[in-house]
């Protein structure tokens, strides 16, 4: 039995412990919003984040966040109210949409360490994350639109 | 059913240029009457296939398209809330299941593809919101006791002159007595006040919390999961396996001989891979264990030396080309490429004694419930599939064979429960189903002033349509050849008084498919790159040469000039910095690139894209701009960094390590400009691709005076 926090809540799964946390959180809790891409570190659909890093879930075993806490995209607000959520909606960022759990998850931990970025930043935090529809101008812009609005202590 | 809908007329217009005007009188009134039974209630209201009113105010649009990132849930439900008079705040959407009344209204089946969705559906859903809201109006003049011309709706509600006032929910239970009108009048353009305008996806809420289900996400009670050990050849079977590793490990279930392999069956996907990876199978490799992609192009190069079947001819093209002043030939190459979605193929099913259930991210409803039904041995009515969110398709989930579903109900007959099948990134990028590799042959020449007197295009590649279901409905076998194989040169606008274009159809066991843009994707790099060389020849300004080509085609002229406009065509750049022009027109639309690049060290660098696009009258100006960039971006990776190549029958790439895809850093700033105007409306998910590769390579030559002709662009490989 492995135990370990997922958006603030206490679970213990009965797993092999070499089970990669990307398939403990979608097939045995059930939290879907984190997407397989490739399997091994190459896209980023898979990021979540452990003790607040960004962390390729695909490649992490299940044992290597036990007694940790772990935030995936169905953390990151519980009503769409993250200054990333709010611009990315307002930038219609998706296009399929799959790979931006990952991405959004990217962008937070880039926020909270950069609070202004400038776009080398954003080369350099977001450049992990694939996206095949091309949504990256889009990205761009949305992660300048959500420091804006929290420098503006608009981050309610 | 069996095959109507090959046969139906309405399929044959996939090779005209389809217009909104083929498509009035599509609207079927009372059509969701089956469907919806189960909805129905007395507080909601269901005029037709398309719309439901809740007694609520919620207006549900249901879409007969698929949403794989090209806006159609967003976009559809404006068409029919503009002419519904709704409220846009209340308007919702719901995929709709598989059904007839749901099929394409120029195909013929129910499919998204060809960029067609917003075009085909343009009259359909404004037609299907003018009948609710003409229900909606007679049921306010049954309450009022008034004369229906007397009374109007605003945004969600119907007045009379005294202002009184009964919104679309308050009428939605009267609403659903009155008679379905027989015929409807369409607004007045100048009147739109959705149409046009850049209304916020209605996806976007679920796409960034974690919500949205996609094929891979569907869970049901007692669902198990399966990986597919495929073939690693094309053709290759299993001659035996040895599961004695794989059997006893933890969670697997089963261990089944499927057509396509040996399946897995676990109760987590982690479980089914391990032992997958443990299965020892013994292939019988077939035919292809020696097949090379480099012996292949080269086979085609001497395949080009011969006359193909003549696709287009225009003047004596040879005689014109012996009597040129200057001349020039060039061949271009491109590889296989693999759709590389970022949802790899996944596709889930519940297989009862008199039923069948499938999940999945399609783009093929029609043809996927044929394809499953046999293998299920029921009637196709007796399949239902439920069309999730697609984490990309750009052709791949519009399978002529519907390879992924088809294996899945295999499985299911193993499984004896409801199973999903999961392919992993290598499953998927090896399991086939590419666009086909190509090679033009170009040869042209210009007279002493400059003017192109002769063109002559031979192609040599794989037909997609060769083999479906499909190649009848094309012509393919009165025509000779494969049109999807030559679109976009067959048409090539350029005034050239002797032009040919002659077709080479290689046989090669590589199964291919449309992937966005198809035919395009090569004929686009091809013409636009040869056109750029003869300009070159003419001593002539790329931008003016094709100018003075295109004099006849206003719409090919209008994209272009508007490019080079906003790129400042002419004007000076930074040191080692260059651009280079192309224009290509495909589903009904009209696209022009201008490409900013820089070269260093080998290392081509892609700064700027600018691009303009004409698709006629437009819907949602945020989705065509997302669009027209999404297609420069998924062009320009596979430009500047892909290719799929076999050894031994080997593809050697596997993986985004070896398979790289543009990335953040890599992506250059794009702006798109639209062309106002209101001809009639055209595709947008695949315009956008031809033009980059050819922008991009045109603009390399224009820095460093070395063309390109293979994709993807190597500097050590430029000419």
């Amino acid at each position: 039995m492995i135990s370990f926090t997922v958006n603030d809540r206490r679970v213990d799964v009965d797993v092999d412990p070499s089970t990669p946390l990307l398939w403990v959180l979608r097939d045995s809790l059930g939290l879907t919003g984190t997407k397989y891409g490739c399997g091994m570190a190459q896209c980023g659909a898979c990021t979540v984040h452990l003790d607040g890093e960004a962390l390729r879930s695909c490649v992490a075993p299940v044992s290597r966040v036990a007694g940790k806490k772990v935030t995936t995209i169905e953390g990151l607000s519980p009503d769409l109210s993250h200054p990333l959520q709010r611009a990315w909606i307002a930038e219609d960022v998706p296009q399929c949409g799959y790979c931006q759990s990952g991405q959004l998850m990217s962008a937070a931990v880039l926020l909270r360490e950069k609070p202004q970025p400038t776009d080398e930043d954003i080369d350099e935090a977001m450049t992990g994350n694939i996206c095949r529809c091309g949504t990256y101008p889009r990205i761009r812009k949305a992660i300048h639109r959500a420091a804006g609005m929290m420098t503006k202590g608009g981050a309610k | 059913m069996s095959t109507p809908l090959l046969e139906r007329r309405e399929f044959l217009k996939f090779s005209l240029a389809a217009s909104g005007g083929l498509l009035v009188g599509l609207y079927i009134p009372n059509g969701a009457k089956d469907a919806f039974a189960q909805e129905a209630s007395t507080t909601s209201f269901m005029p037709n296939a398309f719309v439901r009113i809740g007694s609520d105010e919620r207006i549900t649009v249901i879409v007969n398209h698929s949403e794989m990132g090209q806006g159609v849930y967003t976009s559809l439900p404006m068409l029919l809330a503009e002419e519904l008079d709704a409220d846009w705040k209340n308007v919702g959407f719901e995929p709709a299941p598989v059904d007839p009344k749901y099929n394409h209204p120029i195909f013929g089946m129910q499919m998204t593809g060809g960029s067609s969705s917003v075009y085909s559906g343009f009259e359909q859903f404004r037609n299907a919101g003018a009948a609710a809201r003409a229900m909606l109006i007679a049921a306010a003049a049954q309450k009022w006791n008034a004369d229906p011309a007397t009374v109007r709706t605003d945004s969600g509600a119907v007045l009379d002159g005294a202002n009184r006032k009964l919104t679309y929910g308050q009428l939605a239970e009267l609403a659903a007595k009155m008679k379905p009108p027989e015929k409807v009048a369409l607004k007045d353009p100048k009147t739109f006040k959705i149409i046009g305008k850049a209304k916020s996806r209605l996806d976007t809420p679920e796409k960034v919390n974690g919500k949205a289900i996609f094929g891979l996400d569907v869970r049901q009670p007692g669902m198990l999961t399966a990986v597919v050990a495929r073939p690693p050849i094309f053709g290759a079977k299993v001659r035996n396996f040895d599961d004695s590793r794989a059997r006893g490990m933890s969670g697997v279930r089963k261990i089944v001989a499927v057509p396509s392999g040996v399946a897995v069956i676990a109760d987590s996907f982690w479980q089914a891979k391990v032992a997958r990876d443990a299965l020892k199978v013994d292939w019988d490799e077939g035919a292809m264990s020696s097949f090379n992609t480099a012996q292949m192009m080269q086979q085609f190069r001497e395949q080009a030396k011969s006359p193909g079947k003549s696709v287009r001819k225009d003047g004596d093209p040879e005689a014109a080309l012996a009597s040129a002043a200057k001349k020039i030939e060039a061949v271009y190459e491109v590889p296989y490429l693999p759709h590389a979605m970022m949802e790899p193929l996944n596709c889930a099913v519940d297989l009862r004694a008199d039923s069948c259930e499938i999940w999945t991210g399609t783009q093929f409803q029609t043809v996927d419930r044929m394809n499953a039904a046999k293998v299920a041995g029921l009637p196709p009515e007796k399949v239902q599939i439920q069309t999730t969110y697609l984490g990309g398709g750009f052709g791949r989930r519009a399978n002529p064979q519907s390879d992924f579903v088809v294996e899945a109900v295999h499985v299911a007959k193993a499984a004896g429960a409801p199973v999903k099948v999961v392919w992993t990134r290598e499953d998927d990028m090896e399991g086939g189903w590419y666009r086909p590799a190509f090679l033009h042959a170009i040869v042209g020449g210009v007279d002493a002033s400059g003017k192109a007197v002769s063109w002559r295009s031979r192609l040599v590649g794989q037909s997609i349509m060769a083999g479906t279901m499909f190649a009848e409905a094309m012509g393919m076998t009165k025509k000779g050849y494969d049109p999807a194989s030559v679109e976009g040169v067959d048409d090539l606008p350029y005034e050239i008084p002797n032009l040919g274009v002659e077709s080479h159809q290689a046989e090669v066991q590589v199964p291919v498919q449309w992937w966005r843009s198809v035919g395009h994707s090569h004929t686009g790099f091809a013409t636009e790159c040869f056109i750029d060389e003869l300009a070159t020849l003419a001593g002539k300004d790329p931008y003016q040469f094709r100018r003075d080509l295109l004099q006849k085609h206003p719409r090919h002229l209008g994209v272009l000039d508007l490019a080079a406009q906003k790129a400042g065509w002419g004007k000076p750049l930074p040191k080692g910095r260059a651009r280079g022009i192309a224009v290509h027109a495909s589903f009904e639309s009209y696209s022009a690139q201008v490409a900013e690049v820089s070269v260093a060290e080998g290392n081509v660098r892609v700064h700027r894209l600018v691009c303009a696009i004409d698709c006629g009258r437009y819907v949602n100006p945020g989705i065509i701009a997302a669009q027209t960039e999404g297609g420069a971006i998924y062009a320009a990776s596979a430009a500047l960094f892909q290719e799929l190549t076999f050894d031994g029958g080997r593809l050697q790439q596997t993986n985004f390590h070896t398979f790289p895809v543009m990335r953040m850093n890599e992506c250059p700033e794009i702006e798109t400009h639209i062309v106002e105007n209101n001809e009639k409306s055209g595709g947008i998910g695949e315009p956008g691709v031809p033009c980059t590769a050819p922008a991009i390579a045109n603009a390399v030559f224009a820095a460093t005076r070395k063309r390109i002709r293979k994709l993807p662009i190597r500097m050590t490989e430029a000419v």
